[in-house]
């Protein structure tokens, strides 16, 4: 049984409530954090390892000690709860049924911080969501949690949600700046970093709902104690909303110490492949990364058994290995097509993409052409050539992160089931009618070679 | 195509503009922001016109915005068209946003889209002709572990079945003729 540091209350009748959360000992990190010197909270996460739970693994620690602190110049953190990133749904389930731990989180880290205006940047659909987070701001507004002089220390705090519209792109930090200025999310030119020229050009923090609420245990308990928890670099608990073809989707807390393989076939976690299936692949951490046969999700090229932290996922570079991410975990059973299920991921970015940037605007649509072509039978051998010649020119070659996120699970697709995709164009007929299966990807590992 | 869609961006009943309410809540939202950045409230505002405007807005709707903001109106239309959830097109009464991303296809959300398509009998994209139905294929709403699933209104509806569609369809059309 993994340690739980953010969904151990989340079952407890009433959690949403001020008043059982801060009987279950809420708030007690606000108290604490009051009592302490900012530039001893920020080093506190320093020394808890503590990585941003968005998707990037940045160390939050080191995110905060850059921000900007010019005399008479406001900050700002700014929650990202755009949560958009296929596969991913941890952050809604944090809001939605335990709402006080973020705004727990939001008033310690804004403390720490700076910052006497903090916004949550929530994606617009989790409209719901966005009452059930005001309800609880204004019930920490009449406990003395927010306004003026928090518990008499002085500190002066307000803290709102901001909806967005529908728009993946506002995920991207700057794009979310952008999005909260009331302009279209477009993402900004780094440098400078928001963490000097930020919200309306001021020094400014944007972190992800999970993240803030692990500072929560971070201050109550230390950071030395959080950082002990874990392995390696990959410390503290993560979240994992896990999805596709599996008996048990849902949102699971692990403590990055167990396998991949027991994620899946535990009843604790996933439960095994539904339906009495066989897995055939997996999206480990949010649809961008790179999709694993099954072969080289459960161990690594070097035979060792893959576990479900940051390091293990990502061994083996993007050759053999994947990321973390969001840890949005996709499931795909014998059944599932990995040339459509790339389509659909293809046709998404391309819907996503701002715009900006050529390489994004016109490779997306260009990739979800060419992949339509293949799924629908009318492909040709040169197309999937193509198809890796379109990704390679888009990666890095764009002004933000959605580029390399709508190149990689293409690039690898074709890495690891180019022969799916090359029976498709054999076969036009036949992959209209039925699917190519779990082929050889569940079977031990044959050296082949070199791979791309 | 949107052969059912009234594209003469005519709403049937004009825009109003705000009421006394709405002007509160206006108020409230353009605090939350420094003074001077009062364009950060757009998104939260043209949220309130859109659900003023019978769900999407028109050209008045987004002028009127821009009155209430000090903005130019092209500030508002380069805002509205780039957003998914702001419709500059007329919708149905109820719009059903039904998510078409990977780990839905994966759980069927095909059939569902295709069952909505036969059951009301429009494409993707289209409005019943009697103004009730709109049928929308979006993009990941963060809900995969509940697939497949729809957006309704603020709502959404998850693990969707064609049975489920069918109470959903039925409780929106018993809604609709009670509210007439």
């Amino acid at each position: 049984m993994s340690k739980k540091l953010l969904l151990d209350k989340i079952n407890v009748p009433g959690i949403k409530s001020f008043e059982v959360y801060r009987r279950e000992g809420g708030y007690k990190s606000v108290e604490k954090a009051l009592q302490m010197q900012p530039n001893d909270i920020v080093e506190e996460v320093k020394k808890s390892g503590l990585r941003g739970r968005g998707g990037a693994g940045f160390p939050t620690g080191m995110k905060w000690s850059f921000l900007a602190k010019p005399e008479g110049v406001a900050r700002y953190l700014v929650c990202n709860a755009d949560e958009s990133e296929p596969g991913t749904f941890k952050d809604r389930y944090l809001m939605e049924f335990i709402p006080h731990l973020l705004i727990e989180g939001m008033i310690a880290s804004s403390f720490a911080l700076g910052s006497d205006v903090s916004y949550i940047y929530i994606r617009g659909e989790y409209d719901w969501v966005a009452d059930i987070l005001d309800e609880a701001i204004d019930e920490a507004r009449k406990n003395g949690f927010i306004g003026n002089n928090i518990l008499g220390s002085g500190f002066n705090f307000e803290l709102y949600v901001h909806r967005g519209a529908g728009a993946y792109i506002c995920g991207e930090e700057t794009a979310l700046l952008e999005s909260l200025e009331g302009k279209r999310g477009l993402p900004r030119i780094k440098p400078p970093f928001p963490a000097v020229k930020g919200l309306w050009g001021c020094p400014t923090v944007v972190n992800n709902v999970e993240t803030i609420c692990a500072v929560v245990p971070i201050i109550n308990d230390g950071g030395e104690a959080y950082s002990k928890i874990g392995i390696g670099r990959s410390t503290g608990t993560k979240l994992i909303s896990a999805c596709g073809n599996i008996n048990k989707p849902g949102v699971y807390e692990i403590d990055m110490t167990i396998s991949v393989e027991e994620f899946i076939y535990s009843d604790e976690y996933c439960g095994g492949i539904a339906n009495g299936k066989k897995l055939k692949a997996c999206i480990p951490g949010g649809s961008s990364v790179p999709i694993l046969p099954a072969n080289l999700l459960l161990k690594t090229a070097k035979g060792e058994t893959r576990m479900m932290n940051y390091e293990s996922l990502a061994d083996g570079g993007f050759v053999t290995g994947s990321m973390m991410g969001s840890g949005g975990f996709i499931v795909l059973d014998e059944d599932q097509c990995v040339v459509k299920n790339t389509l659909t991921l293809a046709r998404f970015y391309h819907h996503e993409s701002c715009g900006q940037c050529s390489p994004c605007r016109e490779g997306t649509g260009w990739m979800e052409k060419v992949l339509n072509k293949i799924d629908s039978g009318k492909g040709e051998m040169k197309d999937i050539d193509l198809l890796w010649d379109i990704q390679r020119r888009i990666e890095g070659n764009t002004i933000c992160p959605l580029g390399d996120a709508a190149a990689w699970p293409v690039a690898a697709a074709i890495r690891h089931f180019r022969d799916e995709f090359e029976w498709h164009v054999l076969n036009p007929e036949e992959c209209l009618k039925r699917n190519y299966g779990l082929a050889h990807y569940a079977e031990p590992l044959i050296p082949k070679g070199e791979l791309v | 195509m949107d052969q059912n869609n009234n594209n003469n961006e005519q709403p049937t009943t004009p825009f109003r503009g705000f009421g006394g309410e709405q002007l509160k809540q206006v108020d409230e939202l353009i605090k939350r922001y420094p003074q001077g950045k009062q364009k950060s409230a757009i998104l939260p505002i043209l949220h309130i016109a859109q659900q003023q405007n019978a769900g999407w807005l028109d050209v008045a709707a987004m002028d009127y915005v821009a009155s209430l903001l000090h903005l130019q109106p092209i500030e508002v239309y380069e805002v509205a068209t780039f957003y998914s959830m702001l419709n500059t097109k007329p919708v149905g009464k109820y719009v059903f946003e039904v998510c078409q991303t990977g780990p839905c296809m994966i759980n069927g959300s095909d059939d569902i889209i295709e069952y909505i398509e036969k059951k009301l009998t429009i494409k993707r994209g289209q409005t019943t002709p009697d103004g009730l139905f709109t049928l929308k294929v979006v993009e990941c709403l963060g809900a995969c572990g509940y697939a497949p699933m729809m957006q309704l209104g603020k709502t959404y509806r998850e693990h969707l079945t064609k049975e489920k569609v069918d109470q959903i369809i039925e409780e929106c059309i018993s809604k609709a003729a009670a509210n007439n």
